[in-house]
């Protein structure tokens, strides 16, 4: 699995309440809370991320509540994926079991520009600045969560596998 | 091992486990709430299996905008009331129970030695009682429904050892407010943080939950205390089920931590986060004079009987300051009652604070005592994000119960010692 886009880069600490503020927690439809993604740090973000782009954060991106909304606010808009230098655990966790494909590599955030051309090969654990022409080589996921993105999400993953038991 | 890698490692069949190590582990309960419980229900239902695996280890709670704030809210706790109703689960609707947190252990659904999951970041809360908890989101509980189990990767463990004794008017809070701002953010990421030492033994259940329960706002997986007779007398008339023997789950002697930290509490005083983060740290002594719109008093870090009897204790016989709105809000019904037996909600209300029933409320700013642009909160809760109280031009500031009762009679953020030397 490869993705490319333009970087959208935010800071250290971005958490769950700037990602998707608590008020919008009652909203169910994806598209819905798509429209206040990022709304804590730009107002705009679901504007410039409709032509989908990848999110660069820092240190301990998505910290914070639980809320898997914020990972499927971020995949509705259009965000193909999120870099990081780290990731808060249970945000990790929830945009993989959502399909929303992450990748940590530390010192990432400072090697991206905001606007940057970037492309992920998931399966390699690469990361290509193609703008600066810069390669860096992450840590590859494991096999079952690359098996989990493949199919899209933790629940498409578990259908498939008890469909084959 | 210490304590988390025996109870991980007996979750998943293993006789001895290492950092690292991904596991497959078997879960004793799953908890989830109406926020994050629709989510988990849809997802359920798209898997294709009928029944949850086993129904007495799944938990429904109301809590987050409790009572319904409005038609989509109690849209979502028909949702909720529904799927325990098909699948024959426990729930506790509105006036039932209180703060997910506070109801699971008071309940009797959190056992020490046990594996508990809980779509809520603030699962970590349970380490207190020796279980290994920690927060998921709502796609994994619907997983969690279907198999009963979860794969977790084992942590590194960092130790923090806690000695002295607290002065007057300073608190747990104060204690893990003070390590937050020492380790940072993101200074314990996907790490285990064990409590140890003589303060922790001493310590109260609702103290060594104020800790673990912030473990995650520096980036921990879990927070953990060995159990010991405290926890046996809280557990005592809680639960009829049998647990692990205490000497099972306390760590080896010869375990080696990532990290390990000494702390003299002796000389702590009380602490407050910095708007917006919770590791932006410093003495409530230094920041007198930052004048406050609301305090809010309550939340799962700090909405227990103890946390409103010292507050109850300052604002005893006091008017809270004109132009502050002082919310108190017991953690359960439990705690609502023995508040009503002992006659706190009496001195909160001449105290002119408004009690509210047990709910989330302020906390999330998703419902009661939102805040306007420009206004400040001084709050007992745990998070003080932009936008986390309402508006995001609003300001949290995090402390202690103390802090904040006596914050609420002065109208500007307050160290309770100083309100203390002034009346003497």
């Amino acid at each position: 699995m490869k993705v490319t886009g333009t970087a959208i880069k935010f800071g250290d600490n971005v958490d769950t309440d700037v990602i998707l503020p608590g008020k919008y927690l009652v909203l169910i439809d994806p598209m819905e809370l798509a429209k206040h993604a990022m709304e804590g740090l730009d107002q705009v973000f679901p504007e410039k991320a409709k032509r989908g782009v990848i999110v660069v954060g820092g240190k301990n991106f998505g910290c914070g509540s639980s809320r898997e909304q914020a990972p499927l606010a971020l995949k509705h808009t259009g965000v193909k994926c999120v870099l990081a230098d780290s990731f808060a655990r249970i945000f990790f966790r929830n945009a993989i079991n959502i399909g929303l494909p992450v990748i940590e590599h530390k010192g990432i955030s400072a090697a991206i520009n905001n606007g940057d051309e970037v492309t992920v090969d998931f399966e390699a654990g690469t990361i290509q600045n193609l703008t600066k022409g810069e390669s860096f080589q992450a840590v590859k996921l494991p096999p079952f969560i690359l098996e989990i993105l493949a199919d899209g999400g933790l629940i498409e993953n578990l259908r498939r596998r008890l469909n084959k038991k | 091992m210490n304590i988390t890698e025996k109870i991980l490692a007996k979750a998943s069949g293993k006789n001895t486990v290492h950092p690292g190590e991904i596991l497959d582990a078997n879960v004793d309960m799953v908890m989830i709430h109406d926020l994050t419980g629709p989510l988990a229900v849809e997802a359920f239902k798209k898997i294709g299996v009928k029944n949850v695996w086993d129904n007495q280890k799944v938990v429904v709670i109301l809590d987050h905008q409790v009572p319904a704030e409005s038609v989509t809210a109690a849209e979502l706790h028909q949702t909720m009331r529904k799927f325990a109703k098909d699948q024959q689960l426990r729930i506790y609707d509105v006036g039932k129970g209180g703060i997910c947190h506070q109801v699971m252990p008071e309940k009797g659904h959190v056992l020490p030695g046990t594996v508990i999951v809980g779509a809520d970041s603030h699962t970590c809360t349970y380490g207190a009682f020796g279980a290994f908890a920690t927060g998921i989101g709502s796609t994994e509980a619907a997983a969690v429904f279907a198999t009963g189990k979860i794969w977790l990767k084992v942590p590194e463990a960092i130790k923090i050892n806690v000695h002295g004794q607290f002065q007057r008017y300073v608190a747990p809070k104060d204690l893990i407010l003070h390590i937050i701002g020492k380790l940072g953010a993101g200074g314990a990421i996907y790490k285990s943080v064990e409590f140890r030492g003589p303060t922790i033994r001493d310590m109260s259940i609702a103290g060594r939950m104020t800790l673990c329960n912030m473990t995650v706002e520096m980036g921990a997986k879990n927070g953990i205390v060995e159990p010991d007779e405290t926890t046996r007398k809280f557990l005592e008339g809680r639960t009829t089920k049998l647990f692990a023997p205490f000497e099972s789950l306390i760590s080896d002697t010869d375990v080696a931590y990532e990290k390990t930290i000494d702390i003299d509490v002796t000389d702590l005083t009380p602490q407050i986060a910095y708007p917006s983060s919770v590791d932006n740290v410093k003495p409530a002594s230094k920041m007198s004079g930052v004048k406050v719109e609301q305090a809010f008093i309550g939340s799962c870090t700090n909405g227990r009987i103890e946390d409103l009897r010292v507050a109850a204790e300052i604002l005893k016989g006091n008017m809270v300051k004109d132009g502050v709105r002082t919310l108190v809000i017991p953690a359960s019904q439990e705690i609502y009652m023995q508040a009503l037996k002992e006659g706190l909600i009496e001195i909160f209300t001449d105290a002119g604070a408004l009690v509210c029933g047990s709910t989330c409320g302020p906390c999330l700013g998703g419902h009661m005592g939102l805040l306007a642009p420009g206004e400040t909160c001084v709050s007992t809760s745990n998070r003080n994000f932009i936008g986390r109280m309402g508006s995001k031009e609003a300001n949290v500031y995090l402390a202690s119960p103390a802090t904040v009762a006596a914050s609420a009679l002065t109208g500007k953020i307050t160290d309770p010692r100083e309100l203390e030397a002034q009346k003497a």
